[in-house]
């Protein structure tokens, strides 16, 4: 406890300043400390703050946001007193920030050398040659290919886990005292995840750097941080080394935020118990289904997406599709819904093939088969009431109006456990996890056979999400309708569906019963996914490393 | 329009015999059709046609105007359009100060007013309060030099530099301060990188392409959109031919300076998209 004190939060308070005057309170007065070589974990859920806080070990709070109170020193000067002139100085020199999302925080349109070694070069704690070689030692510690010339390309020129560890690379070559990484591996395939993290964890040790690392994964956080902060609402709830909050965490809220958390089902014979229901009757079949963007020429098109696909799906099962972003399984939901007509191949509904294409199916084959999307913030009109968003397949399918439909309306609320003030509602009035709802409700107002889910929990936080799958589980069983839910993430599927469908590359790898697909032997790359899922324990993270080397051979 | 060129010519007294003959002999009779294909193909071989008001080779008309718009436009382009691009920077560095607020004042005040408004404006306060020069341009430019030629025509060069400066200082700042806002520039922020640096190593790179834009545009402005500065100041340019042309019924006339109009415009359009092209990675450098 003697190492030295990189950074330090004294009652921190910090507002959002509101046009009318009327401040709200985002972060109220927070205390902890970053000592020397350890990585301090913020952990809590959108809007609790984390970020906030983080960024204000940079002096830096984002436009609307001021530092009401309290202290944040840096090396034992408070950065919420300096001039911007100072805390320039400061920032990318002694302390540096790796955002979420590298694809935002690349400019386009410079090489990455240059965004890499701008801020050794100004602080002139480097000349240009200098920072330029010690970049490139950066890159090979990084595990980037190519380290020598991987710097000439531009942003868009190398893929998204290549560009976090780049952003990573920016954020080194200054040797800064203090790191500062906010949900680095967040929007990161797991596969791919796994390789960042280890090149995070392996430089933040030989740097002998601090760390505040912000996330809303404890999986992640547990194979990282030497301490965990838990947040909530702005303010702390429990912090402690890591081990300890994991194992024993004593705040209910730390302990909600561990329920979650889905692991993987480690006992496969529970899991053939819940998958083993018998299927009557195929409500849905996918044969040898071909399909792809660009023009069509001698059936195929210009860019193959998915071939030789078939999928049978049963009266009231729930099929999980799992795969890295651009499998393809996205692309699956948009023939089955018709919305991207196949070029060979058909889709059918109790044994009526139905038209590749949305515009040609009937009204009543329309209804049968319904979406939900990933962002309901895109997919709600935003000018629109939850009544006009709700009540629109209600008349479209069903004719309803007026009283009847009104009455159908709140009904409809109610089994999406919403109350029936909302109707007048607009979606922006709405949170994240009750606009998913409002979604839900719209697929469900047309009565269908199938739904459609694609990534519907991915932009919502744990708990919400959980909650979201909750009631999916609960209309599945009350009204029997099939579930298409599709995912990057094993454990959500695990934990809920019937039957996996393993894509990669636009192919299916493997497919059946959960309790098969997940219990050895497996499929390489399933074997692959499975391994790269961090677990809920410290230490993972090196034993899984050599699981997932094997099966990345097997694979190849 | 109604009547014709050789109504125009012949005078309202003219009898029927006459203006039938005097129009085949201009080529009138011919369908419209017939006469529009005809100078278009002469067009594309070089030969602008004859002038159906005057006689003369429409080419030989348009050579004794065409120096005066240039120079003007050229003397414009060359003072309004830097001096107007770096305000429009510096208003985007301090967003908010009282500089940028009097800059967006002023340019929208300008953007309100009318040429003729600005003109006059220039007019009384130089010529009849501060009593330097002369209300209108006089004289040829005939071997005059660029300061010379910049003395003959201050006041109009000044008048449209006012012009173009209020669009290009707004449109400048927007294009700016939208890239200013993007995550790349709150992560130059957070390494710590100089505000001017910022502003012109990542922002303006960014932003070159709408601002390029602009530029192309008041460019084809200039050529085609100062018919009433050169009324105003009373020296004649394509601006004003293209009106006498309207006045006489001469489309022939009409006809060559409305293609070369269109040409000048979408030459600079080409311009601006090429360099669009050029400033950005993405598109100069695929996957």
């Amino acid at each position: 406890m003697d190492r030295k004190v990189i950074f330090e939060a004294v009652d921190l308070k910090i507002n959002a300043i509101a046009d009318n005057g009327t401040d709200i309170p985002i972060v109220k007065g927070v205390n902890f400390k970053v000592r020397e070589g350890e990585v301090v974990a913020l952990i809590g859920e959108s809007g609790s703050g984390k970020t906030t806080i983080a960024l204000s070990s940079l002096g830096y709070f984002k436009p609307g946001l001021q530092c009401v109170g309290g202290e944040a020193r840096l090396l034992g000067r408070d950065l919420t007193k300096m001039s911007n002139e100072d805390l320039r100085k400061i920032r990318g020199e002694r302390v540096a920030y790796l955002a979420q999302s590298a694809a935002a925080t690349f400019n386009p349109s410079l090489r990455i050398n240059e965004q890499v070694t701008e801020s050794a070069v100004i602080h002139g704690s480097k000349t240009k040659e200098e920072a330029l070689s010690y970049a490139k030692a950066l890159y090979k510690r990084l595990d980037l290919p190519d380290p020598e010339n991987i710097g000439e390309r531009y942003p868009h020129q190398v893929s998204g886990g290549q560009l976090q560890r780049l952003m990573a690379a920016m954020a080194l070559v200054s040797d800064p005292t203090l790191l500062v990484l906010d949900e680095p591996t967040t929007a990161l395939d797991v596969t791919t995840q796994i390789e960042v993290l280890k090149a995070f964890k392996k430089v933040i040790k030989e740097q002998k750097a601090a760390a505040i690392y912000v996330t809303h994964d404890l999986a992640v956080v547990a194979q990282i941080a030497d301490r965990i902060i838990v947040l909530y609402n702005g303010s702390i709830q429990e912090k402690g080394p890591a081990n300890s909050v994991i194992d024993t965490p004593k705040h209910p809220y730390t302990d909600r935020l561990m329920k979650a958390v889905r692991p993987l089902p480690k006992d496969t014979a529970e899991l053939r118990d819940r998958t083993t229901k018998k299927i009557l009757k195929n409500s849905l079949s996918v044969k040898d289904v071909l399909a792809g963007y660009g023009g069509i020429t001698n059936g195929v098109p210009k860019i193959t997406v998915l071939e030789d696909i078939n999928v049978e799906i049963g009266k009231g099962e729930v099929v999980g599709v799992i795969g890295e972003s651009g499998s393809g399984k996205s692309t699956l939901a948009r023939v089955i819904s018709g919305l991207l007509p196949s070029a060979e191949g058909h889709v059918s509904l109790f044994d009526s093939t139905l038209p590749p294409n949305l515009r040609k199916r009937s009204r009543d084959q329309l209804r049968r088969i319904q979406f939900v999307y990933q962002m309901a913030d895109t997919a709600l009109n935003p000018r629109h009431t939850i009544e006009r968003i709700v009540g629109r397949p209600l008349e479209f399918y069903h004719g309803m109006k007026g009283e009847k439909r009104k009455r159908r309306l709140i009904e409809l609320l109610e089994m999406v456990e919403l109350p029936k003030e909302f109707i007048s509602r607009y979606p922006e009035e709405l949170s994240g996890g009750q606009k998913q709802r409002i979604s839900l409700a719209r697929a469900l107002a047309a009565e269908p056979e199938i739904i459609l889910c694609d990534e519907v929990t991915s932009a919502l936080d744990s708990i919400v999400g959980s909650n979201v799958i909750k009631l999916l589980r609960k209309l599945q069983k009350n009204l029997d309708v099939s579930y298409v839910f599709i995912s990057h993430d094993l454990s959500t599927i695990a934990s809920f569906a019937d039957r996996i469908v393993v894509m990669y590359n636009g192919k299916i790898m493997e497919q059946g019963p959960v309790h098969e697909v997940l219990s050895p032997p497996s499929h390489p790359y399933t074997e692959l996914l499975i391994s790269s899922i961090p677990e809920l324990r410290v230490g993972w993270l090196e034993e899984a490393d050599t699981k997932i080397q094997k099966a990345k051979e097997k694979m190849q | 329009m109604p009547g014709d060129a050789a109504q125009i010519r012949l005078g309202q007294n003219a009898d029927e015999d006459s203006l039938r003959a005097f129009r085949a002999e201009l080529g009138l009779d011919k369908p419209l059709y017939y006469q529009y294909l005809n100078w278009l193909f002469n067009f594309v071989q070089g030969d602008f046609g004859m002038s159906l008001s005057s006689d003369y080779p429409t080419i030989q008309l348009i050579r004794d105007r065409y120096e005066n718009t240039l120079v003007v436009s050229l003397l414009t382009a060359a003072i309004g359009i830097p001096i107007s691009v770096s305000l429009g920077i510096i208003a985007a560095m301090f967003p908010g100060t009282i500089y940028d607020r009097i800059l967006t004042l002023g340019s929208v005040t300008l953007v309100a007013a009318p040429e003729f408004f600005t003109a006059t404006l220039l007019v009384l306060f130089f010529v009849f309060f501060l009593d330097i020069g002369s209300a209108v341009v006089v004289g040829g430019i005939e071997g005059k030099n660029i300061f010379q030629l910049l003395a003959h025509f201050w006041l109009p060069v000044m008048t449209l530099c006012f012009v173009i400066a209020s669009q290009l200082i707004r449109m400048t700042r927007a294009a700016v301060l939208n890239v200013m806002s993007s995550p790349y520039i709150e992560m130059a922020i957070l390494k710590g990188i100089p505000r001017s640096r910022i502003v012109i190593r990542h922002a303006l790179l960014n932003s070159i392409g709408p601002i390029v834009n602009i530029i192309a545009l008041n460019l084809a402005y200039l050529v085609t959109g100062v018919i009433v500065v050169e009324v105003y100041f009373g020296y004649s340019g394509l601006a004003t031919l293209i009106v006498q042309g309207v006045q006489t019924r001469d489309f022939i006339l009409i006809q060559a300076l409305g293609m070369i109009f269109c040409c000048t415009y979408v030459i600079l359009m080409i311009i601006a998209d090429v360099a669009a092209i050029v400033s950005n990675p993405r598109l100069r450098h695929p996957k």
